[in-house]
């Protein structure tokens, strides 16, 4: 029995560049504690890092627009309502806006500062509950969620009061708003937009130098200022990439061009720029929100010749700054009480085209940061 | 004491038990205590589709405290929890996701169908996409009605829920007849497809029937 002498064997030391996990793909979704409601995203995976993301979505798609072109032009202003379901307001805004424009219609100066004072009570319940989700996501199980959602409870408070409802508001109509405000709606809306600087700080000593987020958001997901334009993205997201485009600045809807606000602007564009663009915005809106209350003029809210009509032939585009970015309602009228064409241009879902560019080469667990950063909202992403 | 049972089915001497409770010793049936401690820790499964979820979110958060019910333990899996609650708009292309996820479910499992969407297809009936009531396709044990509901009448779909809960059949030979989680059969509910024109099947005949007209000759 003859032994063999077993050469050492040369032992291969890998230096990390040439080693390779199989691709990996993942279906995050639909239901996922944070995706946001029924988004569902494709993920490839190599190790832990991104290759491929395919957003997939449709989960809630609820016919709006098809619905809004069979009923009348007032009929489909509660369904706007549901489409981002954290702003009625301001949905109801952009569309009264649009219908306004096509129709020519004037809006009382009492209805315009209405007008304002909700759309900037949303902007700051919308912008302190995506904060809350957002360290949710981080994995911060809800503690500042609960302060964002006491505070918001305050603000659907005075919804409810002046709307009757707390969420799906229906309160502004075409020429006006429906109802005047309630005797003591104003004095408690200025004790809460009084008291809400209060939360402000308390919100950001928890959170803007938390060492967690400031390790996980900076430099993630980071959305470069010639890209932002060209996939057309808004609001926040935009700014957060250093773009000074808001559109109360920019077309001066409304009543803006009388207040005295700045617009915040990011520099690096990650999702810490996104983070800290939501939390001067609130700071903005309040400001925003005194001197509105300041001002505000008695009259009547809304023309009662506009209940019912049928415009002429025409066409009209109204958009808005949503807390998300350009709401934009594109309407075509050919005559008849309903309209010819009903298109809503979503902000979240315009925004959610450029996922893709911010999560590769990222961590899949910063993939559901990007993801809470961009601020979705599934009912207006599928409509 | 509101804790002790009004419906224990064995039979005690009244004067006995009065006797008893003075010197702290409580007679319930077992059962009673197995009831209680079902209906004081459900779990729901933490899965939001639409608007309502978001009332659901206000519910668990510290306003309303879902945890005053002991509901407040929201898990991420299905494997988990014993609550669906269906918060929001089921179109036709998440239906076979809502329904896989009940089937994964374990035993006793229960659905409270939240909202106008979820109930009946709401204001969306009319579409195309929607699903014109979940309960076609799952056993729904408590409806809300509301667009949304508020977060005051999720908490009575709760209390609600508790009280079925608290009056099922778990012991005994009943048990098998009352509850169907003691049936023993299987409560698995078939997954639609797409068909050509709509989902396949377009309901789930075991939970669901569709109206017959009678008309008169």
């Amino acid at each position: 029995m003859s032994t063999e002498t077993i050469a050492p064997r040369e032992y291969q030391i890998y230096s990390g560049d040439d080693l390779r996990t199989n691709v990996l793909e993942i279906s995050m979704g639909p239901q996922h504690p944070s995706t946001h409601g029924v988004f569902r995203m494709d993920v490839s995976l190599d190790g832990e890092t991104v290759v491929k993301l395919k957003p997939v979505f449709g989960y809630l798609h609820r016919n709006h627009e098809k619905i809004a072109e069979t009923t009348s032009y007032l009929g489909s202003m509660p369904y706007t309502d549901r489409l981002d379901y954290f702003c009625s307001m301001t949905n109801n805004w952009a569309y009264a806006l649009a219908v306004e424009k096509m129709a020519g219609l004037a809006v009382p100066e009492r209805a315009e500062y209405i007008r304002v004072i909700m759309a900037e009570l949303t902007r700051l319940q919308n912008h302190a509950s995506l904060v809350g989700f957002l360290t949710n996501d981080l994995g911060a199980s809800g503690t500042p969620l609960l302060y964002a959602i006491r505070e918001r409870e305050h603000i659907l408070d005075l919804f409810e009061w002046a709307s009757g409802a707390r969420m799906m508001c229906n309160y502004m109509r075409f020429g006006g708003v429906r109802n005047d405000l309630p005797s003591g709606w104003l004095a408690q809306c200025k004790k809460v937009v009084d008291d809400f600087p209060a939360f402000m700080d308390e919100f950001e000593t928890l959170l803007t130098g938390n060492e967690i987020i400031l390790s996980r958001c900076q430099n993630v997901g980071v959305l470069p200022r010639d890209l932002a334009i060209n996939a057309s993205i808004t609001g926040p997201c935009l700014r957060a990439s250093g773009v000074d485009y808001d559109l109360r600045k920019v077309d001066k809807y409304g009543i803006y061009d009388r207040f005295d606000f700045k617009v915040p602007l990011g520099s690096v564009g990650d999702c810490y720029d996104r983070f800290m663009i939501r939390l001067l915005e609130m700071r903005e809106s309040v400001k925003i929100l005194k001197q509105a209350l300041a001002t505000i003029p008695e009259g009547p809210v809304n023309d009662s010749k506009a209940r019912n009509f049928r415009p002429k032939p025409a066409e009209a585009y109204g958009r808005i700054e949503g807390p998300k970015g350009e709401l934009g309602f594109y309407l075509v009228s050919d005559g008849t009480p309903k309209p010819h064409r009903y298109h809503v241009r979503p902000p979240s879902f315009i925004n959610l085209t450029v996922l893709e560019d911010m999560c590769l080469g990222q961590k899949i667990a910063d993939a559901v940061i990007v993801l809470g950063s961009i601020d979705i909202v599934l009912g207006e992403v599928d409509r | 004491m509101t804790l002790l049972p009004t419906n224990t089915s064995f039979a005690a001497d009244e004067g006995l038990r009065s006797e008893l409770q003075k010197a702290g010793v409580f007679v319930v049936s077992l059962e009673w205590v197995y009831n209680w401690g079902r209906k004081s820790s459900i779990w729901p499964l933490g899965f939001g589709i639409a608007c309502c979820a978001i009332e659901m979110i206000c519910t668990a958060a510290a306003r309303f405290d879902l945890s005053r019910f002991g509901a407040e333990v929201f898990r991420p899996s299905p494997r988990q929890a014993d609550l669906m609650i269906v918060a929001g708009t089921v179109t036709k292309k998440m239906a076979p996701q809502v329904i896989r996820l009940y089937n994964q479910m374990p035993e006793p499992k229960y659905v409270i169908a939240m909202g106008a969407c979820a109930i009946s297809g709401g204001p969306f009936k009319q579409g195309y996409n929607v699903l014109k009531g979940v309960d076609r396709f799952i056993p729904v044990d408590v409806h809300i009605p509301g667009c949304p509901p508020r977060p005051e009448a999720l908490l009575h779909a709760l209390m609600t829920l508790q009280r079925k809960i608290e009056n099922q059949r778990t012991l005994g030979s009943d048990a098998r007849r009352t509850n169907p989680a003691y049936r023993g059969e299987n409560r698995e509910c078939p997954i639609p497809e797409f068909g050509e024109h709509d989902l396949v099947p377009p309901y789930n005949p075991e939970v669901w029937k569709p109206h017959t007209i009678v008309r008169e000759a």
